[in-house]
């Protein structure tokens, strides 16, 4: 029961990453792929209705981890206090920012959002990425189950680390370029004519880049700790995550050379899942290690909650589940089709 | 009182107020829109879609200043108050992760199709929409009030011997006595909220002469339903919460109502200053014998005065506590007294024409913010020294680890951010209600 709720966990964070992670990477690419003020309100046109949907993710993500492992969501959530709290302004900011930026047709205030946005979506992304190198590379946690992190000490990833290291910055970085290829995937799908040959460049530049980066964090992971290749000696059948990530980064450059731009939102899709998959597979049945005192390591038995509590949770997250889905593909499938720029006189979308 | 506790406390406290001025007009709009979009289906009156969508812009507003302030509130359970959750998550997270599953997604999908979709939807289901809206938002409410009604009143739990708390019954959770009669009290405070706003809007466009068509929409709904929630408010709803303070958390009781004495025949205190230093009531004005009536349904029924309980057991802010029940209890009678009279007007065919009692409603919307506000003051301040009550104390949940300094950058972190949010909305809300219910296409295009 405890493996079931970690993989349930692990799929609700997954699902943040791949919905919001195209609406943040709309934001990272926000300037390059709209020049102009009208293209810049398309961007926010194609994730307009559905990106406050894909941040539930986040929210129930985080609900079920809270009921289903309390111990890790308590120490987690106050070691990681500080930046945990830059999270939430850049959230704020970011959600203000798509509403509030259409309500005026002017363009300093347009120009402003356009930047506040840009902004918040940007450290968002590094700090996601970098909150995956905390987990991988474990921090210091104490008898009673607690730690707390500053947000930086001497850049290293032994004794008394901080929230970035060198490490943690290079999975920052990953994730900053991951969600810039992804959000461009996305606008591909959404936008055409100039837009969408930008946004297919921007993500070929990207594709790069992470491919670079994830060619380089493959030894570094296994570095910091050695200890997730044991699943992987254990079960290869895990070696086709990291397969599926650089397989499907390579997909999306193949998908848009032959134009197709949906094939390469999916590929974009494949690398992250894959590259997500791979960690938590690696790190399972791990879920915060501790570096220094390895008996505090948090893992899924002594941090889960009780089988009842698991089970009746198992019945509703059911239930549940099967109605986000159907709300999801109503509102994608109500939603489809290109944003495009409207004729004079035609309202606005808000 | 250590600093970080401190700290910790006011980090809550404030981010939870701020936060709950957004969520209570769009439970109560929620209702008022659908209610709106009703009518327009009914009668194919083109002035109710028009005044649904303008509803549904300050809904917008409202609803994603709700969001992006909520967000920090199920965070702050981990950030700021680690221990409790170590606790307790496997129960309280049950309720948390559920708002999320089955409220926000049902929520924030529709909302989309409501806001941006209505040309796509067609009347039927654009009607549904508003539906599925009301749904969503009501039924988050329902999950954090029975998150807090188990902080009140825990049930279906049982603890093991490092203290954890397991849930032991689902239903005993989700159906706890305590949150059912919490629940409809805090939604109709809603519904007064989005009532007194939407007569407040409807007053000063019918005083400035615009719109007048709508405005005369706004306040006939506005006052309709404002009276009936006031009514609700206090009695069936109103009257049960008090009745279940008097029998479960009775030092809560006579904190709230300024009793410091046990008494047979207790009075009903209305105006004066609770003296926390000689255990009296300064200036006292009451009613004699109607709080033993209130709370025993008899005259001579014995209310047990803070006197009657151990110091470390009461609540540790009497003062504001007491405050804090008196001024809503104050202002819901107002609220009655106002809604009752317009209502009268509104039904003689006078209102539309009364101009002092259009400023009247005009000018008391922020009533009902005072009010709800400080209800749930009473229900948080009066649940002190415990987190859960009777098993937790507060000074016990806190993040150990997050020292006081720390706490104290994010608190200004979200003071300073939350100022500017402020300003930000009444400049929106400001725009729009200026902008008003105009009848072109603007809203329903994509």
């Amino acid at each position: 029961m405890p493996t079931l709720w970690f993989i349930l966990v692990a799929f609700m964070v997954a699902m943040y990453v791949l919905l919001d992670g195209f609406d943040l990477g709309v934001g990272i690419a926000h300037w390059g792929v709209g020049r102009t003020e009208e293209e810049r309100t398309l961007n926010f046109r194609a994730i307009g209705p559905v990106w406050d949907g894909n941040e539930v993710w986040l929210l129930a993500g985080g609900g079920a981890l809270y009921f289903a492992f309390p111990p890790l969501y308590a120490a987690a959530f106050s070691g990681f206090y500080l930046p945990l709290m830059m999270v939430l302004w850049c959230l704020i900011l970011r959600g203000i920012s798509i509403e509030v930026r259409s309500h005026i047709d002017d363009r300093m205030w347009r120009t402003f959002f356009d930047g506040v946005f840009t902004f918040a979506s940007v450290l968002l992304a590094i700090f996601l990425g970098a909150a995956l190198g905390n987990v991988i590379r474990g921090v210091p946690i104490n008898d009673e189950g607690y730690f707390f992190l500053p947000l930086f000490t001497n850049f290293r990833t032994s004794a008394e680390p901080g929230t970035l290291d060198w490490y943690t910055v290079l999975t920052g970085l990953i994730a900053l370029f991951a969600l810039t290829m992804h959000g461009c995937t996305y606008l591909a799908v959404k936008t055409d004519g100039v837009m969408n040959a930008r946004a297919r460049k921007i993500a070929g530049t990207s594709m790069w880049l992470v491919l670079a980066l994830t060619v380089l964090a493959l030894p570094a992971t296994v570095y910091v700790r050695p200890e997730i290749l044991g699943n992987f000696q254990k079960w290869p059948l895990g070696l086709a995550l990291p397969v599926m990530a650089i397989g499907g980064l390579i997909a999306v450059r193949l998908a848009h050379s032959r134009g197709r731009d949906g094939w390469a939102f999916l590929a974009s899709c494949t690398y992250l899942a894959g590259a997500l998959g791979g960690a938590v597979f690696g790190l399972y049945p791990v879920i915060l290690p501790s570096v220094g005192e390895e008996k505090n390591t948090l893992t899924i038995y002594n941090s889960c909650t009780s089988e009842y509590g698991m089970k009746v949770g198992l019945i509703w997250w059911s239930i549940g589940f099967a109605l986000a889905a159907f709300y999801f593909i109503h509102l994608y499938r109500m939603f489809q089709g290109k944003v495009r720029q409207q004729p004079p006189g035609y309202g606005e979308a808000e | 009182m250590d600093s970080a506790l401190l700290v910790h406390r006011f980090h809550f406290a404030f981010t939870i107020t701020f936060h709950y001025l957004f969520p209570q007009l769009t439970m109560g709009l929620a209702l008022l829109i659908f209610i709106l979009k009703t009518i327009a289906l009914r009668t194919n009156d083109p002035r109710y879609d028009t005044a649904a969508r303008f509803w549904g812009k300050i809904f917008g507003i409202n609803f994603i200043l709700g969001v992006v302030t909520g967000i920090p509130m199920e965070f702050q359970f981990g950030t700021n108050w680690s221990h409790f959750s170590r606790f307790a998550g496997g129960v309280i997270g049950q309720t948390l992760a559920m708002e999320g599953m089955f409220a926000f997604f049902l929520e924030s999908s529709f909302l989309g199709l409501f806001l941006y979709g209505e040309k796509r939807l067609g009347r039927l289901a654009h009607w549904a929409s508003s539906l599925a809206v009301l749904l969503g938002s009501w039924l988050s409410g329902y999950f954090i009030v029975a998150t807090d009604a188990w902080m009140q009143h825990p049930t279906g739990y049982e603890r093991t011997a490092d203290g954890t708390f397991h849930l032991v019954s689902f239903w005993a959770l989700v159906l706890n006595p305590w949150a059912l009669w919490q629940y409809l009290h805090t939604m109709s405070g809603a519904v007064v909220t989005g009532s007194f706003v939407m007569s407040a809007v409807g007053a000063y466009y019918l005083l400035a002469k615009k719109h007048e068509d709508h405005a005369q929409i706004f306040v006939r709904t506005g006052v309709t339903v404002g009276l009936l929630a006031c009514l609700f408010q206090v009695f069936p709803s109103g009257d049960q919460q008090g009745k279940m303070i008097a029998k479960n958390q009775p030092v809560t009781l006579a904190a709230m109502e300024g009793l410091f004495q046990t008494k047979k025949s207790a009075d009903m205190m209305i105006i004066g200053q609770p003296n926390t230093e000689k255990m009296k009531m300064d200036n006292p004005v009451y009613v004699p014998g109607m709080l033993s009536v209130l709370s025993y349904q008899r005259w001579d029924a014995e209310v047990k005065g803070l006197d009657a309980f151990p110091r470390d057991q009461w609540p540790d802010n009497i003062a504001l506590l007491y405050y804090s029940y008196h001024i809503m209890v104050g202002l819901g009678t107002m609220f009655i007294a106002l809604m009752a009279l317009s209502a009268l007007l509104l039904w003689r065919g006078k209102l539309f024409y009364s101009r002092w009692m259009l400023w009247l409603l005009m000018l008391s919307f922020p009533f009902p913010y005072i009010a709800n506000t400080a209800g749930w003051m009473t229900a948080e301040i009066g649940r002190q020294p415990w987190l859960i009550y009777g098993l937790l104390r507060t000074a016990d949940g806190y993040s150990k680890t997050v020292s006081a300094g720390n706490g104290m950058f994010s608190l200004l972190g979200f003071l300073g951010l939350y100022t500017l949010l402020a300003v930000l909305f009444l400049f929106l809300i400001y725009r729009e209600i200026s902008h008003g219910p105009v009848t072109s296409s603007k809203g329903g295009a994509h």
